[in-house]
């Protein structure tokens, strides 16, 4: 048992979308350091929570907390939820045409480099500053130059969060599905990415359908979300059961 | 998409667009004006003011003519209030004490008018390698670096100035290019021009500054029908740039201009227009009506005319600057930018005439529509039977931003032999919810993201825009998108 104050709280969280209720009461406690997996079937809300914790405005939080490092963030907007260090991986990264990757990704770090009151760099320094990250997940420089997204391969884009994800050194990354549509190669990257992110001082979220995943980056916790609450917790032996079984079992 | 999320979204973007105009002051000035209204005696009236000669008044007259016997053209895609022609003021002019030698004799008060829209007409300030000819309402008020260009042969100055000093120039090809005839509004600009800009460029001359005229509307109720004469000799190069703001008032101001360009054998003219006016307020009410006829003609073989346009302001847009391909081997570009938001209406593109052989066009254009605005492209590609191997590349590419927004493309194509070469592309995108969310995600402001989002959208038309100016269209749009956010 952890006794440090978790850095993530969820408390009898309750959310819809277009008056349907799709999170009812969920609860959550994420540490530092730890690594929670999060599974379920289809339509259980494991995209919707990861939404929400990013602030994204389509969706009403009912009743309910989300406590990020000791304070609510639920009045805070996605912009300044991102400053605090929540990073989400999104599980279909959108096309910004005419936006070159290398300017996205610098003004999302100068962004964090203000918030933080630290010096904003310029194209040059930056060049220095992402060129070392692109090798954690064994990308080309040439890919700053493509616009965000656009003409991405699947493995690409969900690269490109994962790059952004270390670029932006988030405390609490959710990845929604960053493993869904990789071939083995991919996975194995990505894979490598995180796990040489993944530090005491971070937690991270990991939102996804197949145990494969969980092979290369060890959860410390699996969760089995359904019906928009966490029905069962355990370790990572809960995967692979449910990667024999499915998830009928459960009800 | 939801309706709560909608909501933010438009909120978000109406917060953005809702900047206030920054140009729209007005100058209080003693004026020379002509009582409002149309009548063969006001044009009498207006060519005795200015002194003109006899073949510029049978030139008003009989444009005045076929402008009666004319129609408003009613095919585009604008709604707007039927004008009152009678309700103009066709002349209204600061008054000056004499004829100017120097700018120290021009009123202080239109000096820093100017000097308040960033355009310093005075030595000490005003920009080295720009030559700058600033109209108020009906009449120029200062060219800069007359002299200088004089030496290289170059005339520059108020068309005003050009029809005295040079009277058989101005009857060579005053109307060459657009007849009188030639539609509704270049009918009645044939008739009541004020004033405007004149550049003749000799041959084998490349012209060594940018030229640029500033018109400023300032009158209330006066309208402003500039006329623009630019000709280019064999051989010879030069880039033209024009702005445009005015105040703002509640009732709508007209603005009817005509600019002809004729570019000789191996002659190059580049002309890039940063429009302005006051587009009017969030309801859509006030603004200028902008009808404007633009059109060059490549006469000689090998020469080039390229049209560069940022269009940002007035409440209606109508315009179409054209080439007409008649040398062999010319070519005609046209590249525009588009921003329309709230209850702005745009109707604008370009015309290809080719005739000549080996003839060839370029459209780019890009169409920004925000609010509840309408954002029109309509263009016209025409290859003639003698216009062998003639090719053309079109692209039309629109943004809309939010949900009310609207954009249409009409391009027509028109191909009398088979060897040319037609191309056209079109594209339509959206900044949607969830691009603005994934700038939000990424700590990225939702001002920052748009401002990225169209400059890069922007980015094939501003690079063709002079240096000077393209930094600022690019500040210009992110103006007229940003602010308030809070």
């Amino acid at each position: 048992m952890n006794i440090n104050p978790p850095i993530l709280e969820i408390k009898n969280l309750k959310v819809c979308i277009n008056e349907n209720e799709i999170l009812k009461d969920l609860n959550l406690k994420i540490h530092k350091g730890e690594i929670h997996a999060i599974m379920g079937p289809n339509g259980s809300g494991k995209s919707t929570f990861s939404k929400v914790l990013a602030g994204h405005p389509a969706y009403q939080v009912l009743s309910g907390d989300i406590i990020f490092k000791g304070s609510s963030i639920l009045n805070l907007d996605p912009e300044e939820r991102s400053h605090l260090g929540i990073f989400l991986a999104f599980q279909y990264p959108i096309e910004i045409p005419g936006v070159s990757n290398e300017d996205f990704l610098r003004l999302a770090y100068n962004s964090k480099q203000k918030f933080l009151n630290k010096v904003e760099v310029d194209p040059i320094e930056f060049f220095g500053v992402i060129n070392q990250k692109l090798e954690l997940v064994d990308m080309l420089p040439i890919f700053l130059s493509r616009n965000v997204n656009e003409g991405f391969s699947g493995g690409e884009k969900k690269r490109n969060e994962i790059l952004q994800m270390i670029l932006l050194d988030s405390e609490l990354s959710i990845l929604d599905e960053t493993d869904s549509g990789l071939d083995i190669d991919a996975l194995k990257i990505i894979s490598k990415g995180i796990n040489t992110f993944m530090n005491q001082d971070k937690a991270i979220i990991l939102i996804t359908h197949y145990q494969r995943l969980l092979d290369y980056v060890k959860p410390n916790y699996v969760h089995v979300m359904q019906n928009g609450k966490i029905i069962k917790t355990g370790t990572a032996d809960l995967a692979k059961e449910l990667e024999i079984k499915g998830y009928e079992w459960l009800k | 998409m939801n309706n709560q999320s909608n909501k933010i979204l438009n909120t978000n973007i109406t917060k953005l667009v809702n900047q206030p105009y920054k140009y729209g002051f007005s100058t209080v000035i003693e004026k020379d004006i002509i009582e409002k209204g149309l009548n063969e005696n006001i044009i009498h009236l207006i060519s005795k003011k200015k002194n003109e000669p006899k073949f510029l008044l049978q030139f008003r007259l009989k444009s005045y003519k076929k402008w009666k016997e004319m129609k408003c053209p009613e095919w585009a895609q604008l709604k707007f209030s039927e004008i009152n022609y009678q309700d103009i003021i066709y002349y209204s002019a600061p008054k000056l004490k004499k004829k100017l030698n120097s700018l120290d004799e021009v009123d202080p008060e239109l000096l820093k008018t100017f000097e308040k829209l960033g355009i310093s007409l005075t030595e000490q300030k005003r920009l080295t390698n720009v030559a700058v000819d600033a109209v108020f309402d009906s009449v120029s008020i200062a060219t800069t670096f007359k002299e200088e260009l004089a030496e290289y042969g170059i005339i520059f100055s108020s068309i005003s100035e050009a029809i005295q000093d040079y009277p058989e120039l101005i009857e060579k090809y005053l109307g060459s290019v657009v007849p009188i005839g030639d539609n509704y509004f270049s009918a009645l600009n044939s008739a009541v021009f004020t004033d405007g800009s004149f550049c003749y460029i000799p041959k084998d001359v490349i012209c060594p500054l940018e030229l640029s005229t500033y018109f400023r509307i300032n009158d209330q109720k006066s309208g402003q029908f500039e006329r623009t004469l630019i000709v280019a000799e064999k051989n010879s190069q030069v880039s033209y740039l024009e702005g445009c703001t005015a105040p703002q008032y509640d009732n709508n101001q007209l603005h009817a201009a005509v600019v002809e360009l004729v570019a000789l054998e191996n002659a190059d003219i580049k002309y890039s227009t940063v429009q302005n006016w006051y587009a009017g307020n969030d309801l859509g009410q006030g603004g200028v009506y902008n009808f404007v006829t633009k059109r060059g003609l490549c006469a000689g073989s090998n020469s080039k005319i390229s049209w560069t346009q940022v269009e940002t302001g007035s409440n209606i847009t109508w315009k179409y600057p054209s080439c007409l391909l008649v040398g062999d081997k010319t070519k005609g570009e046209f590249y525009s930018v588009a921003l329309t938001n709230n209850y702005q209406q745009a109707d604008t593109g370009s015309k290809m005439i080719h005739v000549g052989k080996n003839t060839r066009s370029r459209i780019v254009s890009k169409g920004i529509s925000a609010g509840r605005s309408k954002n029109t492209y309509r263009g016209f590609v025409y290859i003639s039977n003698k216009a062998l191997g003639a090719r053309n590349y079109s692209q039309c590419d629109s943004l809309l931003i939010g949900n009310s927004s609207n954009a249409n493309t009409f391009p027509f194509i028109s191909v009398q032999n088979p060897t040319a070469r037609i191309e056209h592309e079109a594209s339509t995108s959206k900044i949607g919810e969830e691009q603005i969310f994934y700038f939000l995600q990424r700590g990225i402001s939702i001002e920052k993201g748009i401002e990225l989002m169209i400059s890069g959208f922007c980015r094939e038309v501003f690079t063709e825009l002079p240096l000077e100016f393209a930094a600022e269209a690019d500040r210009l749009l992110t103006l007229k998108l940003e602010g308030s956010v809070g």
